[in-house]
């Protein structure tokens, strides 16, 4: 059976030869390449702009101010379209502007025949500016008669939401009352590819983008919107993408391209970005500061928590808001005896501009809301596993909106599974009473999830499948594989509900608006909860279409027939084989009269939102002179459901876990308050852990198939990133007795809270 | 494309010096881990240059009857660290070059390189300090031999003249033999980065006293400096951790780190206070070696 | 500005051209069609642009296109002869290296070069991080890359093929 089994990838092959064709791998004779002028205030007006010397350095072929792009704001956020005005994204966005927001803004673009002479020529653009009071940080950018950075001034939105009975009195009830304030830093994604994007014209009418973009259907849209275009009048195609993780669930080239080729008649037109802009001016983290309260009962039950958000979006609302309503919406799901009252507010600022990234809010929430639970632990005394074994969620008390089904929940099997693994209370005896400069220590943390977005957006997947001619079957899906394994996982599950090999589906992996079935793209880790639905259902009818076309053929009812292992049996009797599916095929395609192509198509929305869950577990050493922290052993266990792909499934958790070791010890984008400056927008300087950075990394899975899905899975691409970073925290506390409430961990930051608590000389 | 103006591709070193002083604005090119960096930034002073990548004569690695062993300016970090001599005389040599980077850096980028480029930071100059190299370097008036003491003059700076190729490094026997070195390089991870502090020491004891510690710091003040007032205090010590505590007192008065994004002065202190005690105790360890 | 004539061999095919001196390595292999060589950074920090010089792997886009004149390069793409994955390159595959791939072919040659110079060496986890620290990756964490290194080592151990 392909599901569950590690069959291979459908992209393995064709990636370890370097047989598979991203965007930058295909190029056309005369593409034009972009450049962008960028300004090197945070903030500022242009007062004037000079680029008569770019344009007369011979190769350049044009030169584009925000004198000259269309004056229609657009938002950019990676969300599908919504019938509520009150829903949309914050369109604030122009092609270039006048009024920078922060250090690397677009004023100007020059187009010309090569890379060197468009990034001469960017260089020669002679810009003035006026520059403006900065403002980086919350506080300065929230503090009263602070400069608007955005017509409406700094906030872009605060709201409320309270699950539960009132906060109030669950706070009185509980014996203890506990605060904690935390910071998260500006993490940046670095997938290995960079934005990279190019556009022509095949006709007057149409713009084709070729794009690395985790959401090819979205981003027509706002193209169109942007150029003030039928939508139907962009193409967009996704090859291979090397990577997104969230910074391409955003439209950041693609309607510049499409400018570009409009304006010149058609021609090719490329933008790369180079690893400097593409680490500062895509999307990156939001930085937040999460407060959090909780009361809780000496036996540790969590009676309330109460906690305000403070995210900042930078310089364009971009996601904005939709980040920590998000994750304000996801949590509950952990602790769902608790009564919960949750405020944010999103503000703008001087720095680059944040968006979508792997777990959407959610690892800055639960580093707040983790660490203040061992916090309570010791406060009470109570073993921190022991106080969540004691308020996660339990099986059944999860429904689906109606109420009608109960969603999967094992997140209790989970924490019993990770503490037995990591040795919790062997370790915890022998780790009492230490004294050395280097100390042991254990932490754990644990996190919830969601399955898709519904019901804050609309959840719709599209499948089609055909019957070839050889009895092989091609599968067109809306769902975008960007590395994560989407197609094998969907063919995986096609090849089960139609009962053919794994091997003889084909996966159209390239994507392209004109005829891959609508999909809203990777993001939100919905793709196969929310794909497999269309999946099973357009297999199902292919099966039946199959098993009637073969009944017409023999005369013997589709009711006594069967598809197994790609052959037409004869129900419950493998042995008898009454036509293999190239025949029937064969016979489908050419007899005269009879019979035509066999194709199913499915486009479904979901109307469920199956919660995740998981923990991690981790054992490491301080070295408390030294400032460093070693991890000895760290271990994600999660309830994802089923799951479909056990190689993959690993591999989706190993990469999380290593990018959440990369933001709780060394991931940061360090900008000075003062002036808006980035100081390490370079791949030296922001330290993406390498080969010997990352521990050995471990994984388990309590599967507990979820009944809202057809194949019982649930989402895993985005939690891995969630619990480490606390549970890493928690482990430092346990060690030294030392709270560190901010990110990333490094040795500076050590440095300073070890000295404060007296662990070092001041 | 490398934003070049002028390429000169030596054929050999006198070929090299000659193109230097005829181009005033030539600067060399060797493994261009450094220099190829500069230019994609848009770096002009390195857009004139006179490649000597290809220079055969000046890579050898070898060692004389006296017992000096040479290492070319152009020997790759691998060549040096994989190479027998190197293993078995300049053990701290092999271990301070497997700092740099990661490995692909380390096939191209020479050790002339690392100290050329005057870095402050250079992962093979605290090691290169406490063997008191000497430096063959060859300009259009011929050759002149320098102690690395004193090389460097600032942030990027060093005495080299501008029409002036560095051919090789010399380690006299005296002062390699007999010793215990040992390199540590402090940095955010564990490979590709650059050091926030680098230590080196290299210590001679009878029995368990120190009869002489040269220690050596980068990043550490504005160039890689020796300590001179920590290693007068350890000479004639008994090698303990009352010594190891005073030197790591003394060290603060020879060395000046300062405050940048990337690090703050009292951290960097306090990382060098530390490193004092566990280079110095790690060199004890490798006592006994070569 | 000034070209210079070269003479290499690429994945065992000659080549002679001239060049541009200001041509990288990477722009001279990718522009032949040898794509699997990718640029993550063009800066030496992510190895996604590693091949082979004479054995030796070396970032393409610090290397100068006329460093290679005399030289044998060797790309991914050369690594899968008549249709035959190499060791390591099945390897990859059998352990779940590969996610996203942008990585994947300089890591390939990057664990070809690493193996070929250590046969028959028993391999500790450390010594293959080490050997492996030019190269991110961002998707994996690394874990099944290293797995997949020291399958490579067993299979090629195994097979005595290199
Ligand atoms: C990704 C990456 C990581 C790095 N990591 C480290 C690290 O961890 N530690 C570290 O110390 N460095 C590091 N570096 C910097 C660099 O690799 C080293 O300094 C290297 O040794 C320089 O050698 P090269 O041959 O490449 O020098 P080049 O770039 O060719 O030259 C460097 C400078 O020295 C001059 N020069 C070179 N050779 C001579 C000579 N023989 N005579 C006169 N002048 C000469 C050049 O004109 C130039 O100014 C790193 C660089 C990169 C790109
Ligand atoms: S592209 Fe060459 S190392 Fe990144
Ligand atoms: S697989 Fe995506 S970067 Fe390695």
């Amino acid at each position: 059976m392909s599901v569950g089994t590690a069959v291979i990838r459908k992209d393995a092959r064709a990636k370890v030869t370097g047989k598979a064709r991203y965007t930058d791998d295909q190029s056309m004779a005369g593409m034009l390449v972009a450049r962008y002028v960028r300004s090197p205030v945070a903030h500022g007006l242009v007062r004037e702009i000079d680029t008569s010397a770019a344009l007369a350095l011979p190769g350049v072929e044009a030169v584009f101010t925000y004198e000259h792009v269309p004056t229609t704001l657009f938002a950019t956020a990676g969300h599908p379209y919504s019938l509520d005005p009150d829903h949309r994204d914050v369109a604030d966005r122009l092609l270039l502007t006048g009024h920078v927001r922060y250090q690397g803004d677009e004023v100007a673009i020059v187009v010309a025949r090569d890379e060197l002479t468009a990034k001469r020529a960017a260089a020669l653009v002679r810009v003035e500016y006026d520059e403006l009071p900065v403002c980086t940080t919350p506080e300065a950018a929230l503090a009263h008669g602070a400069p608007a950075i955005h017509e409406g001034g700094n906030i872009l939105e605060r709201t409320e939401l309270t699950f539960g009975p009132p906060v109030a009195e669950a706070m009185e009830a509980a014996d203890l009352q506990l605060d904690g304030h935390y910071n998260t830093p500006v993490v940046l994604h670095c997938h290995l590819e960079n934005h990279t994007a190019f556009a022509y014209m095949d006709d007057n009418d149409h713009i084709v983008i070729v794009s690395s973009t985790q959401i090819p259907h979205i981003c027509r849209r706002i193209v169109g919107q942007a150029l003030d275009m039928e939508w139907s009048r962009i193409r967009v195609i996704k090859p291979h993408i090397g990577g997104g993780f969230g910074n391409k669930q955003d439209v950041v080239l693609e309607p510049m391209v499409a400018f570009l080729t409009l304006q010149l008649g058609g021609v090719p037109v490329r933008i790369t970005l180079d690893r400097e802009e593409c680490l500062v001016a895509t999307r990156t983290r939001h930085s937040q500061q999460v407060t959090v309260r909780a009361g809780l009962k000496r036996d540790g039950t969590i009676t309330g928590i109460e906690m305000d958000i403070t995210s900042n979006t930078g310089a364009y609302a971009s996601h904005g808001h939709s980040i920590p309503m998000a994750a304000g919406s996801k949590f509950r799901h952990l602790y769902p005896r608790t009564a919960i009252r949750f405020t944010a507010t999103t503000h703008y600022a001087n720095i680059p501009a944040a968006g979508a990234m792997r777990a959407y809010g959610s690892p800055q929430l639960f580093f707040g809301l983790e660490c203040l639970l061992d916090d309570a632990a010791r406060s009470l005394g109570v073993d921190p596993v022991e106080l969540r074994l004691h308020n996660v969620a339990r099986a059944g008390e999860i429904t689906t909106p109606d109420g009608g089904t109960r969603y999967a929940v094992a997140i209790a099997r989970c924490l019993e599974q990770g503490r037995d693994a990591i040795g919790w209370q062997r370790k915890k005896k022998e780790l009492q009473n230490q004294d050395g400069p280097v100390r042991r220590g254990l932490g754990v943390a644990a996190f919830s999830y969601g399955s898709g977005t519904y019901p804050a957006c609309v959840e719709i997947a599209g499948c089609r499948l055909v019957l070839n001619q050889d009895g092989s079957v091609h599968m067109q899906i809306g769902a975008t594989e960007i590395g994560q394994g989407s197609d094998t996982a969907l063919a995986q599950m096609a090849a089960r509900t139609l009962g053919i090999d794994y091997d003889r589906i084909h996966v159209v992996s390239q994507q392209d608006t004109d005829v891959t079935p609508f999909d809203t793209g990777a993001y939100a880790s919905r793709q196969t909860y929310v794909a497999a639905p269309a999946v099973h259902e357009a297999a199902e009818r292919l099966r039946q279409k199959i098993l009637a076309a073969c009944s017409g053929l023999t005369g013997t009812p589709a009711r006594e027939l069967e598809l197994a292992e790609g052959r037409i049996i004869r129900a419950g009797e493998p042995a008898e084989e009454i036509m293999s599916l190239g025949e029937l095929a064969l016979s489908e395609y050419y007899h005269k009269e009879r019979g035509g192509q066999l194709v199913a198509e499915v486009s479904a929305k979901t109307v469920t939102n199956a919660p995740s869950f998981g923990c991690t577990f981790v054992d490491l050493a301080v070295d408390i002179e030294l400032c460093q922290v070693t991890i000895h052993k760290i271990i994600n266990v999660h309830d994802a459901g089923r799951i479909i792909h056990p190689l993959s499934a690993a591999g989706q958790v190993h990469g999380g876990m290593a990018m959440a070791i990369g933001m709780a010890l060394f991931e940061e984008l360090l900008i000075d308050p003062a002036g808006g400056r980035i100081c390490n927008g370079n791949l030296l300087d922001y330290k993406v852990p390498t080969c010997t950075d990352i521990p050995e990394l471990d994984c388990a899975f309590v599967e507990e198939p979820d009944p809202t899905s057809p194949y019982g899975n649930k989402s895993l691409g985005e939690p891995p990133i969630i619990s480490p970073a606390p549970a890493i925290r928690n482990g430092i506390l346990d060690a030294t007795g030392v709270a560190i409430n901010e990110l990333p961990m490094t040795p500076k930051l050590l440095f300073r809270e070890f000295r404060k608590a007296g662990l070092l000389p001041g | 494309m490398f934003a070049m103006e002028n390429y000169h591709r030596a054929t050999d070193l006198n070929d090299a010096v000659r193109a230097l002083a005829a181009h005033p604005e030539a600067r060399v090119l060797a493994g261009g881990t450094d220099v190829l960096i500069r230019l994609r930034e848009g770096d002009g002073a390195f857009a004139h240059l006179v490649d000597i990548n290809g220079l055969d004569e000046l890579r050898q690695i070898d060692m004389d009857t006296s017992g000096t062993i040479r290492i070319g300016a152009l020997a790759t970090c691998t060549r040096i660290i994989e190479h027998e001599i190197i293993r078995s005389h300049l053990p701290v040599i092999a271990a301070s070059l497997a700092t740099i980077g990661g490995p692909q850096i380390r096939n191209i980028a020479t050790m002339g390189g690392n100290i050329c480029n005057g870095a402050v930071s250079a992962d093979s100059a605290c090691a290169l300090l406490i063997l008191d190299t000497e430096l063959v370097i060859q300009g259009p008036a011929g050759e002149r031999t320098v102690p690395i003491l004193g090389f460097h003059t600032g942030p990027g700076r060093t005495i080299l003249r501008r029409d002036e190729i560095l051919k090789y490094f010399l380690f006299r026997p005296g002062q390699y033999r007999g010793i215990g070195a040992a390199y540590c390089k402090y940095a955010m991870r564990s490979a590709m980065d650059i050091a926030t502090i680098g230590c080196g020491a290299a210590l001679r004891m009878e029995g368990d006293i120190i009869t002489s510690l040269k220690l050596a710091f980068t990043v550490a003040a504005p160039t890689p400096v020796r300590c001179p007032r920590t290693e007068e205090a350890a000479a004639g010590r008994r090698l303990d951790e009352e010594t190891l505590a005073l030197l790591a007192g003394i060290v603060e008065d020879d060395v000046q780190p300062r405050t940048s994004w990337r690090a703050e002065r009292d951290f960097r202190m306090h990382i060098i206070r530390t490193l004092v005690q566990r280079v110095t105790r790690e060199a004890a360890n490798q006592q006994g070696g070569n | 500005m000034q070209q210079l004539p070269i003479t290499l061999r690429i994945n065992g095919r000659a080549y002679s051209m001239d060049v541009d001196v200001r041509t990288s390595l990477l722009e001279l292999l990718r522009g032949l069609g040898f794509t699997s060589v990718k640029e993550g950074c063009g800066v030496g920090e992510c190895g996604a642009c590693t091949v082979l010089v004479d054995g030796v792997a070396v970032d393409s886009c610090l290397y100068l296109a006329v460093w290679a004149d005399k030289r044998a390069i060797r790309t991914v793409e050369g690594e899968c002869a008549d249709g035959r994955l190499s060791p390591v390159q099945e390897a990859y595959i059998e352990e779940g290296a590969v996610q996203c791939g942008f990585c994947t072919p300089g890591l390939v040659m990057t664990t070809t070069s690493f193996l070929e110079q250590r046969e028959n060496t028993p391999l500790t986890r450390e010594e293959i991080a080490r050997g492996h620290a030019g190269n991110l990756c961002r998707c994996t964490g690394y874990q099944t890359i290293i797995r997949a290194v020291q399958r490579a080592a067993d299979k090629q151990r195994r097979s005595g093929r290199r």
